[in-house]
């Protein structure tokens, strides 16, 4: 542990964790945390860089949709593309086979999501003023753009990922079909974490964690409820001290309401996803860009490791789009702009009196 | 009187009394919190202002839901050294992040930083009970050991309650038992006991008997609550502090409600009445 060492001085700058944001895959964030990338770059920026090392994040299912897939296969594809061992678990009975549905990065970059192209150029056109700093900037931007490995890839998710990326060596799959005790799961989950010792001189090797569907067959047994409570709370104390981060999706509506809140409470990062439904034609009209909208995704927490500040986002529902069916993307929710022609009282009244009818309801 | 370094928490705690007893000794002070607004950063106020240069107090910490790491780099931003605390015997750290207290063949490694004591019970251990006993004697142990000056300043301080619960493999009843034990050291040793739990677990269930118990332990009971209005990035929540100011039957004051917001920041928190910032 980096703090059993004695420091001389409160402000003594942490020398040796410096050269370890030079590895790939692995970015050094605020408060001396490292991140490892999700696999989605909107999410990376909303969580401002990605999941934290040490960190358990939790997503909650929706019931009916598998959008919770979504974040698991490009959180594991962005491990395995930066060469990362994963650790895979789930109920289905040959895990493995799950390994060949997982999205492969994309290469060419013309196909390269609209987001990140005009956001680069926005970022140059404040920098106008800054032109004499060009120079020494750029060769680095162009370094990292070429670098083979970028710290989020674009997922392509109609292409497999390549073969060689999941050899078995690095990928080690577990079925929780038919465990009733979660003790040999901890224990492979412990060997596992064995190999990624958190210690700051030496932390060039990170793991990822996947656990697909937690308690989706062990909840019948309503007296299992404690053992996957302290299956989670020791799984979040092992990888407090390890360099790795692990994903456990569940989902809450078969878990007791006073247990899904403790699962809650134990996570860093609390994610949720949820599905459109079919054609709501109430929520079309809401929404801009309804056509295009697969599901939400909810942030209930962002892990703070290191700090007691919590992180406040401007907004914590956000649409999981797909964009050219291909890659996926987080917008923020817009509401659609009210159509003139469809309300018969607002519609006629311009938009000064609506206000003030509006204010005639408030009156204080 | 007014003292510009005591916040509105610090008051509505009682800390502002010039008195050669720290405030809280005797005290239970529980704090309960919910997903969306985490109370953790009253504990860390509390830490700092009992290590302060000016108290003589000692902390023992039961950390089940962070590691010592965690805390100390909190508390540096917070303006206090938790390593040298620690070498200065004023601030024991047990951490209890691998405490599991079930099991065939169970085996309680409980670090105290920089020495680890390693045991292994056969027995009471299965019932989720050994490992608790063994946790209290151990809290026991190092308040005998301290020097005489110190052994009445001590506070004992558990993060969190409901991970004591899962480590005791929900036989919330030895949880429980801990705390009364844990209890019997305020009027001991006067020391004080500060625990936090999460309020939302229990808001489900029919007879919340753990949390009820504790409610009914606490002098002073703390919560932490977000805004009715949603998440704000001036206001991180609300507190409601119920000073329950038993041994200060004198003041008819002493029993009432504090409401306020708070904004939670590195080096410190804002605490101010709702409206009172522009």
């Amino acid at each position: 542990m980096a703090a059993t060492k004695p420091r001389s001085s409160s402000f003594s700058r942490n020398l040796s964790a410096v050269p370890s944001s030079q590895t790939p895959g692995v970015k050094c964030g605020l408060n001396g945390t490292m991140f490892v990338s999700s696999g989605i770059p909107d999410l990376d920026k909303i969580l401002g860089g990605g999941f934290p090392l040490g960190s358990l994040v939790m997503v909650m299912e929706d019931a009916e949709a598998p959008h919770h897939m979504l974040l698991l296969r490009n959180f594991m594809s962005q491990g395995l593309v930066h060469n990362q061992p994963l650790f895979y678990a789930s109920p289905a009975k040959d895990p493995r086979a799950f390994l060949g549905t997982l999205p492969s990065p994309s290469t060419s970059k013309d196909e390269k999501p609209r987001g990140s192209v005009p956001e680069q150029e926005k970022g140059l056109r404040i920098a106008w003023q800054y032109k004499k700093y060009m120079p020494e900037n750029q060769p680095n931007f162009d370094s990292q753009s070429n670098n083979k490995q970028v710290y989020c890839n674009d997922f392509d998710l109609r292409k497999p990922l390549e073969r060689h990326y999941h050899s078995a060596q690095r990928v080690d799959c577990v079925s929780i079909q038919d465990s009733t005790n979660f003790i040999a799961l901890k224990d492979r989950c412990a060997t596992f974490l064995a190999q990624f010792p958190r210690n700051d001189a030496n932390s060039s090797c990170t793991g990822r964690i996947a656990i697909q569907s937690f308690c989706a067959l062990q909840c019948e047994h309503s007296n299992m409820e404690w053992d996957m409570l302290s299956f989670i709370k020791s799984m979040k104390g092992m990888i407090r001290s390890s360099n790795a981060v692990a994903v456990i999706t569940f989902p809450p509506s078969l878990l007791s309401l006073s247990s899904s809140k403790r699962w809650q409470h134990l996570a860093d990062t609390l994610l949720s996803v949820g599905a459109i439904p079919d054609e709501d034609k109430e929520l079309a009209k809401l929404l801009a860009g309804y056509q295009d909208m697969v599901g939400f995704l909810n942030i209930h927490k962002v892990a703070r490791i290191n700090t007691q500040v919590p992180v406040i986002l401007d907004a914590t529902t956000f649409s999981i789009k797909l964009h050219k069916r291909r890659f996926l993307v987080l917008e923020c929710i817009n509401q659609a702009p009210v159509d003139g022609s469809s309300g018969s009282s607002y519609g006629t009244s311009s938009s000064c009196s609506s206000g003030s009818s509006k204010t005639g309801t408030l009156d204080f | 009187m007014n003292n510009p370094a005591l916040n509105l928490l610090d008051k509505a705690l009682g800390l502002e009394q010039q008195s050669e007893a720290w405030p809280l000794s005797r005290r239970v002070l529980v704090i309960q919190d919910c997903v969306e607004t985490s109370g953790s950063f009253v504990l860390h106020q509390l830490m700092k202002r009992a290590l302060s240069s000016n108290s003589s107090n000692v902390i023992i910490f039961v950390a089940f839901s962070n590691s010592f790491s965690h805390y100390d780099r909190i508390l540096r931003k917070l303006g206090c050294n938790l390593v040298t605390q620690r070498d200065n015997k004023r601030f024991f750290f047990f951490d209890m992040l691998m405490l599991q207290c079930t099991g065939e063949k169970i085996q309680n490694v409980v670090l105290v930083v920089g020495i680890s004591f390693f045991f292994s019970d056969g027995d009471e251990a299965k019932t989720g009970k050994g490992g608790l006993i063994l946790l209290y004697e151990k809290i026991r142990k190092t308040i005998c050991a301290l020097p005489k000056d110190k052994k009445n300043y001590v506070t004992v301080m558990i993060d969190d309650m409901s991970l004591m619960e899962v480590a005791a493999n929900g036989a919330s009843d030895y949880v429980l038992d801990f705390l009364h034990y844990c209890h019997t050291l305020t009027s001991e040793f006067d020391c004080s006991l500060v625990l936090l739990n999460h309020e939302d677990i229990y808001s489900s269930m029919e007879r919340p008997m753990f949390i009820l118990q504790m409610e009914y332990l606490a002098d002073i009971l703390i919560k932490t609550e977000p805004l009715a209005t949603g998440l704000a990035a001036d206001v991180h929540g609300q507190l409601t502090i119920l000073n329950k100011g038993i041994s200060d039957s004198l003041e008819s004051s002493r029993n009432k409600i504090h409401n306020f917001h708070f904004k939670v920041k590195e080096n410190g928190v804002d605490y101010f009445y709702p409206g009172s910032r522009a």
